[in-house]
């Protein structure tokens, strides 16, 4: 993976000393809170309802094992001894004091990690597909471009004071595993009819309160171009994007009023000057900096076949572990292993300093000392042998991190929600958390299969809802939290936002309605059709006629409330 | 008389900001004598008159584009940018369109809403004048030029960048 050199340290140790000065300031009031807000976002910290909250960058969701014990160190030393994994790879911590946050970043700073641009009306982490390196359907690794892309945007004088946040995202898979669409710059890597390598360059894609995907402005871009390419995006961006209402803020809406054709020409105008400056990426600098991303020195093994259809045979958990968690890898003999985050009664995506030190310890002894995060709130043991397989397993087993659910009902993804945001509407983990409970039995989730369920405490989609499969949406409506459902909605290569079933329900009454989306699934499916193909042929009339055919009762949420608390 | 600070040192400045008043026309607005940055619109209501003069300088809001001052980039002294609040980031392009896409190459001086923490940025950008807020130290405001010894990216400080600037090691050379 990515390592800093001298230049990398110095810039990454000046930020430290820099936002230290700058807290200073602000504890002995130089600094109103108003002058403070964005500058203690751009690096990470927001001040929630009971504590500030920090989000550290994981650029493009790599991690080395140093760097996880790390996070732990952090979670246990200056926060309440678990971190949360949120849906743009990065990490947040919930209960962090203003005063010490300048030493959290020094220790960040001591093993290669920051929290700078996390945060606030710039360019953030820069995210791509979890299995960057080693899926077999990759067309090439996305992360030496996401590295240099990091650099980039990092400090980028002109555009630390967009209308609004800015995210990019990078995918060079057959399957999109980096929710592109869903982005303000989307960049698929491509190759042309010469077979030299580029960029699809998406726009204006967004979850939020206008729900959009992206348009294509560009099917082939020169990868050399891709920095003086996305200067030209962001300039138009900052010149003309809305600034009278943070809502309209977003870039999309900019590409919406423009008209895509019309946007895409001011691109290419703004461009035609860009074109060929020293931004323009060189041969050199792309081999030098891929070459921190050589494939580790795999050993030359057959298939474990015979082996793990034994041990399969044996061990009817581990087989369903096997078949939920465990993905081909593409060296022979290898595989790639995902781990759980989302244990019933857990919040999705919440990792205690225990089980972080856990993680390394294995990634040391199995994975060659690195991980990943996903966008789903999970981690990822990326390159390990399939004799391993069984050891792996047992391990995590035994610190809660083999629940065997990935892609299944309650591998959800979940925003904080209401329980920590000062922005969302409602809470979203508890909602997670009896949807989770009632719907424990693996039988029963293998018996639905692929289906995936988001939920957002606010408009501000955090929680992915409209490309959930099934999606939950906390709103307010006079001072009291409900939920309104939308199902249709889908990520990856046909991503699409899901369309809502009716008026909206109480906390209370979601597991049955889940059940009773999940009912009229059983009931209409055709074989082997999953739940999102039959709301694909069915529509959503059968859907809503069953859910809102009888009142739906229910009781009172409290298990989950306090987990954290 | 108050003091900026132009090419990171503070000096006195006499320039005076001219400002319209609501309902106040461009056209007919008195300029004063003794060196003046006018709004946009006055200048190019008044050019004629105003262009002979060597004390007068222009200033541009937020909302106001680097190619109305196209004619005029070779000729004007001082051409300012309003930030009507820090977070307003236009006045960055607009600094770059003066600088890079028009060739300015007299002071920029960035007006309004200008604090320590953002002068860094700022000066990459182009801007090599600053008229900090009167209600804070411009002494402390100078610490914000040396944030950072090293930069990534290209910008009007910095026409190369990093990568092609300095001999950085790869892998195998880093090990």
């Amino acid at each position: 993976m990515y390592r800093y050199d001298t230049y990398d340290h110095q810039i990454v140790q000046e930020r430290v000393a820099q936002f230290r000065d700058q807290v200073r300031r602000r504890l002995s009031d130089e600094l109103t809170e108003d002058e403070f807000r964005p500058l203690r976002l751009q690096n990470g910290l927001y001040m929630q309802r009971h504590a500030y909250m920090l989000r550290v960058a994981i650029p493009y969701g790599l991690l080395s094992t140093k760097q996880l014990r790390m996070l732990a160190h952090i979670a246990r030393k200056y926060d309440r001894d678990y971190g949360h994994f949120t849906t743009r790879q990065n990490i947040q911590y919930n209960w962090i004091n203003l005063e010490e946050t300048p030493d959290i970043l020094a220790d960040l700073a001591s093993v290669e990690m920051h929290a700078i641009q996390t945060s606030g009306n710039c360019i953030r982490n820069i995210t791509s597909d979890q299995f960057a390196g080693v899926a077999a359907d990759e067309l090439l690794d996305p992360r030496p471009f996401a590295e240099i892309l990091r650099q980039w945007s990092t400090f980028h004088p002109e555009f630390a004071y967009l209308p609004r946040k800015f995210k990019i995202a990078i995918n060079a898979a057959a399957e999109d595993r980096a929710v592109v669409k869903a982005h303000d710059i989307g960049l698929n890597l491509v190759k042309n009819e010469q077979g030299e390598t580029g960029f699809q360059v998406l726009v204006g894609g967004g979850l939020g309160r206008t729900p959009i995907i992206g348009s294509v402005i560009r099917e082939f871009l020169p990868w050399q171009h891709l920095l003086s390419y996305i200067e030209a995006i962001m300039r138009v961006y900052n010149e003309y994007g809305r600034r009278d209402n943070k809502y309209k803020a977003r870039i999309k809406i900019l590409v919406k009023a423009l008209g895509v054709e019309e946007f895409t020409r001011q691109v290419e105008h703004e461009w035609r000057d860009l074109q060929d400056s020293p931004s323009t990426i060189t041969v050199d600098e792309l081999n030098r900096v891929a070459s921190y991303f050589e494939p580790p020195v795999y050993e030359h093994l057959p298939d474990a076949d015979v082996l793990l259809a034994e041990q399969r045979h044996e061990n009817k958990a581990f087989s369903g572990w096997m078949s939920r968690n465990v993905r081909p890898h593409k060296k022979q003999g290898y595989a790639i292993v995902t781990l759980s985050l989302k244990k019933t009664g857990i919040p999705p995506g919440d990792a205690t300093s225990a089980q972080m030190d856990v993680l390394a310890d294995m990634a040391d002894r199995y994975s060659f000392g690195e991980l990943r995060v996903t966008h789903e709130q999970n981690l990822v043991l990326a390159d390990v042998k399939q004799t391993d397989l069984l050891a792996i397993y047992t391990e995590a087993k035994a610190h809660g991190l083999a629940t065997p659910n990935i892609g299944l009902l309650t591998d959800m993804i979940c925003c904080p929600g209401g329980d920590f945001c000062s922005l969302a509407n409602a809470k979203s983990i508890p909602i997670a958390g009896a949807i989770a409970e009632r719907f424990d039995n693996l039988d029963f989730q293998h018996d639905i299969g692929e289906i995936e369920l988001n939920i957002s405490g606010c408009i501000n989609a955090c929680g992915h809802h409209h490309v959930g499969n099934i999606g939950i949406l906390g709103v307010d409506k006079d001072g009291s939290e409900w939920y309104q459902v939308s199902i249709g909605g889908r990520q990856g290569n046909e991503s699409a936002i899901g369309k809502i079933i009716g008026p909206s329900f109480a906390a209370e009454q979601m597991p049955e309605v889940i059940a009773r989306l999940l009912e009229v699934y059983v009931r209409d499916r055709h074989e082997d059709e999953r739940f999102i193909d039959a709301v694909d042929r069915l529509g959503i009339e059968p859907f809503k006629a069953h859910v809102y055919a009888t009142p739906i009762g229910g009781q009172s949420l409290e298990a989950g409330e306090e987990a954290h608390a | 008389m108050r003091k900026i600070i132009k090419d990171k040192a503070i000096i006195n400045d006499d320039w005076q900001v001219l400002k319209l008043a609501d309902g106040e026309s461009a056209e007919t607005t008195v300029v004063p004598a003794g060196k003046t940055l006018v709004p946009l619109s006055v200048w190019l209501a008044q050019k004629s008159t105003l262009a002979s003069r060597a004390d007068i300088g222009v200033w541009l809001a937020s909302d106001e584009r680097a190619e109305s001052l196209k004619e005029d980039v070779a000729t004007l002294p001082l051409i300012a940018i309003d930030f009507p609040t820090f977070a307003d980031g236009r006045g960055y392009s607009i600094a770059y369109q003066l600088r890079t896409r028009l060739g300015f190459e007299g002071e920029l001086r960035a007006i309004g809403d200008v604090l320590r923490d953002q002068l860094f940025y700022m000066a990459r950008v182009g801007f090599n004048a600053f008229a900090t807020r009167e209600d804070r130290s411009i002494e402390d405001a100078l610490k914000g030029l040396t944030d950072f010894s090293e930069t990534y990216q290209t910008a009007w400080d910095q026409k190369t960048p990093l990568f092609r600037r300095v001999a950085r090691p790869n892998a195998q050379e880093l090990a």
